[in-house]
């Protein structure tokens, strides 16, 4: 079927290989175009995990806009804006450490990962912060959940009077829900608030974790001019967590601050 | 129908059976056709074709594009009619008729439980008059049900915090099977239940007798008063709640500027959960009875406040076969 | 001839010996047999529950074991054989060992993370099975809610998270294969001249990538649900179970042609080279897969017919789900005409291929009784839904994969098996299926529910049939491994290429070298030219 020359060595390779060359490939060109083809369909798999998440927050948010918007009143936009910020920012340091890399210049390379990792270590960190507020609140979905508002409700329990005053938070736009409704549905919102954005820092974690080892490969002088696959690899990953990142900060925190 | 004794065939019990068995038929003779053109062919060039010796090779047949196109598009006509045979019956399985008789059924681990209007209640067993179109109404209390009435060829996902309807004209008074289909926990199995189909005299004899607690409406009417409602939603329209008269199958508009149609998907969600749709000019005030109301209790008060809109027609009280109001589950267990 | 044949003296068995040289392997080909042995196990293992549902089942009052335990028996007998053998079977097994060798590649793109599917499948198997050794799992393999976040008192967690890990499997093994079919071709092998086989893989490939991660992040929320008592579809907190259906079934339903697609691919290979003959209609085959990878992401709430979407919703996807039946139709209609002026013969393989025809072809038409909406009303969730899936996940795809084993066979091992044992076998496995499942159908008709441990009286007769007709079926997948196993050491050398067949993958000796080839093969004609086969088996006689 073929006119493959039958020889008994099969290794008469007359050129030098470059060291990152697998086995299996014939060229360093081969084996960089399976990475990008492997990392953008590895993408597109991630694309679709998170949109399992989003499908659920779009019907939940249209069912229970008022309560998701209250919800979403209780997050800080300080800190949301903060880390959107510092994500974009690292976004920003990672593609320099590409060009770094690209550019065989090792220094700039560890540097700018450093401070790559620096920065998503600073957004994690400012996630803690804003973690350690909701369990303060009783905002985690679970038997603890407690919406703030229905402490202001107190019939509204078992009695049921007729009339039972309704807790209309102060300031706000009147709601046209009552303390046990939002009790009830903003739980939702925490629930999917914390499934999302808990699974975008376990991205983060493993991204950090990654970078760690290519920063130990940067410093060991392992890339140069040819071989930067790993790099880039990382530098697609994190952007795509950011990207995340840029979709999950108006669904979360903007929910009605557009008026 | 029966082959040496054995059921092969589930009878036919009800206006849809024979709908539903023509289509099976339909489609069982159109597949029967294809799987033994086939087979035919695929077994005849498997004995005229047969290799006879060593390094023998078939005929080089890349294709043929108009014979690709033909059995392409055969196929696709023949699944179109398919499409379209099997949509109208399912069109006309899901629109129950204006006069069908009302029945609530409620499927909690592990039984079906029954209400009639006329205020009898059934565990597992179903009454029904032969001859008039019957629509149930059907919720759970826990988990997912579906109930399955195979000699009438119909079946609803009872599922928990919504409302679903079937609807079937029973035919054939005798008894027959009740199913739940969708997997509920240990003792799915169990489920099961006998719906008894009478004559509407042999019927209207049942209604008669055992305990009367009075009719559904009846007892919704107690419970509106017990747990309250009737202070609030005052008839003469100035109560703290707007007055329930004559409200089902009609349009109210709401706080929000938009309006709904009042059916039992609405008034189910107003009880559990009051403030999702608040009519204009009212208050917040009304508390959620979200735990307070089982389904029993709830399918009687939709059906006394449904009692006093007297000229509301059926169709228009019907809910939609899902009601998509995502309203809690009642009490649980 | 055969005498003169000798098992190749360098070959990737050889190649490194002890459990390190395998647990530590890149070879795609020693990934394979790895893959092969633990989804044996699985298969057995599952196939032992089924065993109990049909003991259960010959007697209609439940008597055999407590309800609960049935339940447990026909949940793990799902998800074992749905998550752990189907999805896993061909594409791991026969996809992973022959990708590379028919497309001309050493391996496949990336053979680290070969090994790391395989790990991740052992791990994700491990959670399972700890999940049924500590009390097994008792919501079935769909895990509805809110019964698996809020009714049920078992192992849901455990079971979840191991189908969760072993989905990443999947995944990773997808992924491979996209870019190595993309990327690693032998010069010459455009698109067009690659296996049919290849195709199938690729259109499966592109399920496991776009799919899986949808039950992934489904499995992630029902988790929270129920370990941390989070609610996203609890009805109790205004969350829609529904919902859960809906993203289960996104997945679900495609994972279904991850388990038929490649067997598809396999029949293509199987009825072209049993028949000498190039395929009827290539583009179209190859296509046809494709299309039904596609179609089969729009149709998933067919499922749900029942389950409270509304008219119209239902109509549409009615609709739709007949456009995934014109592809596979045309394929048995190519196979078809494949065989018209062919120069057949009845090999173990072709014998298989030939049951496959009869029973993807029932399989398939009874789809359209389920695709038919007032039909599907009445039977949803019946017996009827049972026969026909087993008819395509049994008979389809098992049947598929036995069929590319025996046809593989000789090139994985470098031997020949019993002819005149598989020949039985085969047959058995054939009338064994059809005693199962038919009559299944017609208790399904007559309204028996799924997963019902007690039922009436008047369903016995037929459910003894179908507990005797497994009895068949059973015996019928347990001789091969005694001939299969006993092949590795008595059985004929097969030589490179024993069934006379065009693929690449019989260019090589057998078994293969660990780069497969000595020297990366040129392509330089069209696929199953036959001329060239025999023209290659005349030069070297």
């Amino acid at each position: 079927m073929s006119n493959a020359v039958v020889h008994a060595d099969g290794h008469g390779h007359a050129h030098a290989h470059h060291p990152a060359l697998q086995h299996h490939f014939d060229t360093m060109g081969q084996q960089k175009e399976a990475a990008v083809v492997g990392m953008w369909v590895f993408l597109l798999t991630e694309i679709l995990f998170f949109g399992g998440l989003f499908a659920a927050y779009m019907i939940y948010r249209i069912w229970y806009f008022d309560a998701f918007a209250e919800a979403s009143r209780s997050l800080s936009l300080f800190w949301g804006g903060l880390n959107t910020a510092v994500l974009i920012g690292s976004s920003l340091t990672m593609a320099m450490a590409v060009r770094s890399a690209q550019t065989n210049k090792r220094t700039a390379t560890v540097n700018w990962l450093v401070l790559t990792m620096i920065l998503g270590t600073v957004f994690l960190g400012v996630k803690v912060i804003e973690y350690a507020d909701k369990f303060e609140h009783h905002h985690v979905p679970g038997y603890n959940f407690q919406w703030a508002a229905a402490h202001e409700a107190p019939a509204a329990g078992a009695e049921h009077a007729p009339g039972a005053e309704v807790a209309v938070a102060e300031g706000h736009r009147e709601l046209s829900l009552n303390a046990d409704q939002l009790q009830l549905t903003t739980q939702i919102y925490f629930s999917l608030y914390f499934t999302m954005t808990g699974l975008h820092a376990l991205h983060m974690i493993i991204g950090i974790g990654i970078m760690l080892v290519i920063t130990w490969m940067a410093h060991k002088g392992r890339f140069d001019e040819q071989y930067y696959t790993p790099v880039e690899m990382a530098g697609l990953y994190w952007h795509f967590v950011d990207i995340v990142w840029i979709f999950l900060f108006p669904l979360l925190y903007l929910v009605e601050r557009h008026v | 129908m029966k082959i040496f004794g054995i059921p092969i065939f589930p009878e036919q019990a009800s206006t849809f059976a024979k709908d539903v068995d023509s289509l099976y038929f339909f489609i069982f003779a159109t597949s029967a056709f294809f799987a033994v053109v086939v087979a035919i062919a695929v077994i005849y060039f498997g004995i005229r074709y047969h290799k006879t010796h060593d390094g023998e090779i078939g005929a080089r047949i890349e294709g043929n594009l108009p014979l690709e196109l033909l059995w392409s598009v055969i196929p696709t006509i023949i699944a179109m009619v398919m499409f379209g045979w099997g949509a109208s019956v399912f069109y006309h399985l899901r629109r129950p008729p204006a006069e069908a008789m009302h029945i609530y059924a409620v499927g909690k681990q592990w039984m079906w439980k029954f209400q009639h209007l006329e205020g009898q209640r059934e565990i597992n067993e179903l009454h029904i008059p032969a001859g008039r179109p019957i629509k149930i109404t059907v919720s759970s209390e826990d988990v997912l049900h579906s109930l399955f009435f195979p000699a009438f060829r119909t079946k609803i996902d009872a599922i928990p915090g919504r409302y679903t309807q079937l609807w079937f004209e029973a035919q054939t008074p005798g008894s027959y099977r009740i199913f739940c289909t969708e997997y509920c926990g240990t003792n799915h199995s169990g489920m099961i239940g006998t719906v008894t189909v009478l004559e509407p005299s042999a019927y209207q004899a049942w209604l008669q007798g055992g305990g009367n607690e009075g009719s559904l409406a009846q007892r919704g009417a107690k419970l509106f008063n017990d747990l309250a409602c009737s202070t609030c939603h005052l008839d003469t329209g100035q109560g703290r709640g707007p007055s329930l008269k004559d409200i089902v199958g009609k349009t109210v508009e709401l706080q929000d500027g938009s309006s709904v149609m009042v059916d039992e998907g609405y008034l189910r969600e107003s009880i559990l959960n009051s403030q999702a749709k608040i009519v204009k000019g009212f208050q917040p005030l009304m508390p959620t009875f979200q735990g307070l109301v089982s389904e029993e209790n709830l399918v009687a008060l939709i059906e006394h406040v449904k009692s006093m809109s007297p000229n509301a027609t059926t169709a228009a009280a019907a809910a939609p076969t899902a009601t998509t109001t995502p309203a809690p589950a009642g009490e649980k267990k | 001839m055969l005498d003169k044949l000798k098992i190749p003296e360098r070959n990737y068995l050889n190649n490194g010996h002890g459990l390190a040289s395998w647990l530590l392997t890149k070879d795609h080909k020693r990934i394979a047999i790895m893959y092969l042995i633990s989804i044996s196990v699985m298969f057995f293992l599952g196939g032992l529950f089924a065993v109990g549902i049909r003991l259960e089942l010959a007697t209609p009052q439940g008597d055999f074991v407590q309800a609960d335990t049935y339940n447990k028996f026909f949940t793990m007998h799902g998800v074992i054989m749905v998550f752990f053998f189907l999805i896993p079977s061909i594409p791991a097994v026969l996809g992973n060992f022959l990708i590379p060798p028919m497309i001309g590649a050493k391996d496949l793109a990336f053979p680290r993370i070969n090994l790391l599917s395989l790990y991740i499948y052992w791990i994700g198997g491990v959670f399972t099975l700890y999940a049924m050794i500590s009390g097994g799992v008792d919501t079935g393999w769909t895990f509805y809610t809110p019964y698996s976040a809020t009714g049920s008192n078992t192992n849901v967690v455990p079971t979840a998270l191991g189908i969760f890990i072993a989905g990443f499997s999947s995944i990773l093994t997808g992924l491979n294969f996209i870019v190595t079919i993309h990327r690693m071709r032998a010069p010459g092998m455009t698109w067009f001249r690659l296996p049919l086989f290849v195709w199938a893989h690729y259109a499966t490939s592109l399920v496991q990538v776009l799919g899986t991660p949808v039950i992934a992040i489904t499995i992630v929320m029902l988790g929270v649900e129920r370990g941390l008592g989070f609610g996203i579809f609890d009805p109790a907190r205004g969350g829609d179970p529904v919902l859960f259906q809906h993203l289960f079934w996104f997945y679900s339903h495609p994972a279904v042609y991850i388990m038929i697609l490649p067997a598809l691919g396999v029949q293509s290979e199987l009825i072209s080279t049993f028949s000498k003959k190039t395929i009827f209609g290539y583009s179209f085959v190859a296509f046809s897969s494709l299309a039904i990878a596609v179609f089969g992401f729009i149709v998933w709430a067919h499922h749900m017919f029942v389950a409270g979407i509304s008219t119209y919703a239902a109509m549409v996807f009615s609709f739709l789900s007949f456009s995934v039946a014109i592809p596979s139709a045309v394929k048995v209609f190519n196979w078809t005409a494949t065989l018209y002026k062919g120069a057949i013969s009845f090999e173990t393989p072709m014998l298989y291929a030939y049951g496959f025809m009869g029973l993807f072809a029932i399989g398939g038409l009874t789809g359209l009784f389920l695709a038919t909406l007032g039909m599907d009303i009445h039977l949803h969730d019946t017996y009827f839904v049972v026969a026909h899936f087993h008819y395509i996940m049994v008979g389809g795809a098992i049947m598929g994969y036995l069929g590319g084993l025996h046809f593989w066979w000789p090139k994985m091992t470098g031997r020949m098996y019993s002819e005149f044992f598989s020949r039985i076998a085969a047959i058995l496995v054939f009338v064994g299926f059809n005693l199962t499942f038919l009559p299944q159908f017609v208790v399904g008709y007559l309204g028996m529910p799924r997963r019902y441990h007690a039922y009436p009286d008047e369903m016995q007769v037929l459910n003894v049939m179908s507990s005797a007709g497994a009895s068949v079926l059973g015996l019928g997948y347990a001789l091969p491994i005694f001939y299969l196993l006993y092949s590795l050491k008595k059985g004929a050398v097969a030589g490179p290429n024993p069934w006379g067949a065009s693929g690449l993958e019989w260019q090589t000796q057998s078994p293969p070298l660990t780069e497969n080839f000595i020297e990366v093969p040129v392509v330089d004609h069209e696929p199953y030219e036959y001329e060239h086969v025999v023209a290659k088996e005349k030069h070297l006689v």
